[in-house]
C-alpha cells in the first residue's frame, strides 16, 4: 500500500518536471499561467532581452484588471484614461501580448474582469492544476482544488520563457472547520476569524488546506473567498478537495472539457482528496458555529474582532500603538460606535455576484447615509451583465450608490479609485495595510453585508440588523 | 546580475513589525513598465509629506541613514503584496540586505531573484541589532554568516541554489532554460 498523501502532494507530485536535488530546488511544470497589466511589462522585457519567445501561449492567458478605469465613458466612450502611466501601461499590455502571441482579454472585451473571478467563470481553473500569476491573491483559485499562487516578475518571465517555475516545496497545514456557520454570518467572517487565529505570518512556508464540515457545504463563490486570503495569513496556497459542488460550478463552462473528455477529467479530479491517515506538518480546527460577523479595527488582516465586541486594548505593543495611531481609534471603544466615509463592495474577494446580491439583499429599500460614498465595483463583466439581469444595479442606484466597470478599483487605488486620508472605508476587499486605499485612509475588512449595512447607517453596523 | 560576495555596512533600523510590500512601495507607484528609479519612491508614504517635503525624523531622512546598505527590519518583513517592485526599490536606493526574524515567502523569492540578500537571524542577534541602530554589520555569503559588530558570527539560512546563484551572478532562468530536454518529455508524456 502506498503512504497516504495530502491533496497538495497529489498535486505538487503530478508536476515534478526535474525533483529536487540537493543543490536544486524541484523543477515544476505551470498548467495555467495568468497575468494582467502591472506585474508583466518587465517579464516581457526579459523575454525580449534575451530574445527568447513565450513557450506555451495556450496555456498562458492575459487580461487588465489592477490599474484599469471603472468609469465606463474611459472603459467603452473613448475617454482619456486618467493616469498617463496606467494608459501607458494598459498598451504596453497590448503591444506584449500581440508580439508573443498571447491571448489577451483586453479593456473592452466582455469576458475582461479581475484575473482570479474570469479564470473560473471561464472554466480555465480546474482541479488538479498548478496555475500562478503575478499577483498575491492567486490563491483564489485552490478553492478548486488547484496549486495555485501568487508570483514575482522575474518568475512571471520564467513561467513566460519556459512554462516551468524552480520551488522549493512548502509544508502542509490543514484549517479544519467543523460546525455549521451561524445565521447571518459569511464565509469572509471566517476567513478574518481564521486569519486572526493562526496570525498574519502563521502561514509562512506553508500551503493551507481548509477542510471539514462547514467548508464542505460553502459553494464555490464562498470557497473562493476564503482561498483569496491565504495569503493574508502568510499562505502562498489554499486548497480545498474539489468534490460535486466543484464539478457542477465548472461543467459547462466556457473552457471547462467536454463530452467523453468531461467524464474522463471527472473521474481524475474525484482522486484529488488528500487520503485517510496522510498527516500535515499543522493543524488547527475552529469551530464555525461560535462565529459572528468580523471586521478589521487595525492595520493587518489579522487586527480583526467581531462585530458587537470592542477595539482589543494592547497598549504597550508597538504594531497595535501604531495601529491605533493610524486608524485614528481607542483601545475598548465599541467598534459598531466606529464612523464610516466610504464603502466598497467589490475585488477578488467579494466582487462575485453573490457578494452583490447579499449586497443588494441588504440595500433594498435603504438609502446610503448622508455623506457616505458607496462604491459598487462588479468583479468582472460577466459578473456586471447578470447584476443589471437581475436589478441589482437597480437597487444599488436607488441606494445612491456608484456601479462601475469591473476591476480591482478601491481595493488597492492603483486606477484613482481612492479614499482620502483620514477618512473611514468599509470595505469588502482584503488588505488594510496602511494607505492601501489611497494615502492615510483608514480600512475596515468586513463581508458584503456588513458593508451594505454600514452604509446605510453611516457607521459599522451589524448586518443581522437588516435579516 | 552582479555576483555578490561580501556586504559590509552600516546599517538602517525600522522595528516595525509586519512591514508590508505596500509600505515598502505604494501601489500607486506600480504604473511603471520598467525596473529603474523606484528608489525615489521606496518607502514613500512615510518618508514624504503630501506635498513632497521629506519627513525629516523618518530614518532614511536623517543623516546617519546615508551609505548604509543593510536594513533591519521588525518580524514578519514583506508580507502581503507580491509586487517585485519592492525588492527593486530597496535595490535602486541602495540597500544589499534585508534582515530580520521572519521574511514573507513571495518577498524572499523576489529578492533572491534580484540580488538583495534577505537575511532571516535568530532573536537574539535580531533584538541586539534593533538596540544598536548604525552598528557596521559584514555578511559572507560564502560562509552564510553574519557578525554584527565585534560579536560571534551567526549563521543564516539560505537555499543552496540560490546561493550558488548569488555567489556567481547568474540568475535562475539560465538553469531552467537548460532543462528543455526534460520539459519536453514532461510536456508529451502530458500532452491532451
Amino acid at each position: 500500500m502506498s503512504t497516504p498523501r495530502t491533496l497538495f502532494e497529489k498535486v505538487w507530485s503530478a508536476h515534478e518536471v526535474v525533483p529536487a536535488t540537493a543543490d536544486t530546488p524541484a523543477v515544476i511544470f505551470i498548467d495555467l499561467h495568468l497575468t494582467h497589466e502591472v506585474t508583466s511589462p518587465q517579464a516581457f522585457a526579459i523575454l525580449r532581452e534575451r530574445g527568447l519567445k513565450v513557450r506555451r501561449p495556450d496555456l498562458t492567458l492575459a487580461t487588465m484588471d489592477h490599474a484599469t478605469p471603472t468609469r465606463t465613458e474611459q472603459v467603452f466612450g473613448g475617454a482619456p484614461i486618467t493616469i498617463d502611466s496606467a494608459a501607458k501601461q494598459i498598451r504596453q499590455l497590448e503591444a506584449n501580448c500581440a508580439d508573443f502571441g498571447v491571448e489577451l482579454l483586453g479593456l473592452q472585451d466582455a469576458r475582461r474582469g479581475i484575473v482570479h473571478i474570469i479564470g473560473p467563470e471561464l472554466g480555465v481553473t480546474q482541479p488538479g492544476k498548478t496555475i500562478v500569476c503575478g499577483d498575491s491573491h492567486t490563491s483564489t483559485h485552490g478553492a478548486f482544488g488547484a496549486l495555485a499562487f501568487g508570483i514575482g516578475t522575474t518568475e512571471v518571465g520564467h513561467v513566460l520563457a519556459t512554462q516551468c517555475l524552480l520551488q522549493k516545496k512548502p509544508k502542509t497545514f490543514a484549517i479544519n472547520v467543523e460546525g455549521e456557520l451561524p445565521n447571518g454570518v459569511t464565509p469572509k467572517d471566517l476567513i478574518l476569524a481564521i486569519i486572526g487565529k493562526v496570525g498574519v505570518s502563521g502561514g509562512t512556508g506553508y500551503v493551507f488546506e481548509y477542510r471539514g464540515s462547514a467548508i464542505r457545504k460553502l459553494n464555490m463563490e464562498q470557497r473562493m473567498t476564503i482561498c483569496n486570503m491565504s495569503i493574508e495569513a502568510g499562505a502562498r496556497a489554499g486548497m480545498i478537495a474539489p468534490d460535486e459542488i466543484t464539478f457542477e460550478y465548472l461543467k459547462d463552462r466556457p473552457r471547462a472539457p467536454k463530452g467523453a473528455a468531461w467524464d474522463k477529467a471527472v473521474n481524475a479530479w474525484r482522486a484529488l482528496v488528500t487520503d485517510d491517515g496522510a498527516v500535515f506538518d499543522r493543524e488547527i480546527t475552529i469551530d464555525a458555529s461560535a462565529l459572528e460577523p468580523m471586521i478589521t479595527y487595525g492595520t493587518n488582516p489579522g487586527m480583526v474582532v467581531p462585530i458587537s465586541g470592542q477595539v482589543p486594548d494592547r497598549a504597550g505593543d508597538p504594531v497595535f500603538d501604531a495601529a491605533m495611531r493610524y486608524m485614528g481609534l481607542t483601545p475598548g471603544q465599541r467598534i459598531q460606535d466606529a464612523p464610516v466615509n466610504v464603502v466598497f463592495v467589490g475585488s477578488c474577494t467579494n466582487g462575485r455576484i453573490s457578494d452583490l446580491r447579499a449586497a443588494a439583499r441588504v440595500l433594498k429599500g435603504h438609502k446610503v447615509a448622508d455623506g457616505v460614498q458607496l462604491l459598487i465595483v462588479p468583479g468582472s463583466q460577466e459578473v456586471k451583465r447578470d447584476a443589471e439581469a437581475e436589478g441589482l444595479d437597480q437597487i444599488f442606484k436607488a441606494a445612491g450608490a456608484d456601479w462601475r466597470e469591473s476591476g480591482c478599483s478601491m481595493c488597492l487605488g492603483m486606477n484613482g479609485d481612492t479614499v482620502a486620508k483620514g477618512q473611514y472605508s468599509v470595505s469588502t476587499s482584503n488588505r488594510n495595510f496602511e494607505g492601501r486605499q489611497g494615502v492615510g485612509a483608514r480600512t475596515l475588512l468586513a463581508s458584503p453585508e456588513t458593508a451594505a449595512a454600514s452604509a446605510i447607517r453611516g457607521k459599522v453596523t451589524d448586518p443581522r440588523e437588516f435579516a | 546580475m552582479q555576483a555578490i560576495k561580501t556586504i559590509h555596512s552600516r546599517t538602517v533600523v525600522m522595528p516595525s513589525t509586519n512591514i508590508d510590500t505596500d509600505q515598502i512601495i505604494p501601489g500607486r507607484f506600480l504604473t511603471t513598465t520598467t525596473k529603474e528609479g523606484l528608489g525615489q519612491q521606496l518607502f514613500a508614504d512615510w518618508r514624504y509629506a503630501a506635498d513632497g517635503t521629506p519627513i525629516a525624523d523618518f530614518i532614511l531622512n536623517r543623516p546617519e541613514a546615508e551609505g548604509c546598505r543593510i536594513l533591519v527590519a521588525g518580524r514578519n518583513l514583506g508580507c502581503g503584496s507580491s509586487r517585485e517592485h519592492a525588492p527593486w526599490a530597496l535595490l535602486d536606493y541602495g540597500f544589499q540586505a534585508v534582515v530580520s526574524t521572519e521574511i514573507a515567502d513571495i518577498f524572499r523569492n523576489n529578492s533572491l531573484k534580484n540580488g538583495l540578500l534577505p537575511i532571516v537571524v535568530d532573536d537574539a542577534t535580531h533584538q541586539w541589532l534593533l538596540a544598536n541602530p548604525g552598528v557596521t554589520v559584514t555578511i559572507d555569503l560564502q560562509s552564510a554568516t553574519l557578525q554584527a559588530a565585534s560579536r560571534e558570527p551567526v549563521s543564516f539560512p539560505i537555499d543552496a541554489f540560490a546561493r550558488y546563484c548569488l555567489l556567481n551572478g547568474v540568475d535562475e532562468l539560465g538553469f531552467l532554460l537548460s532543462k528543455d530536454a526534460e520539459i519536453q518529455r514532461y510536456e508529451s508524456q502530458h500532452a491532451g
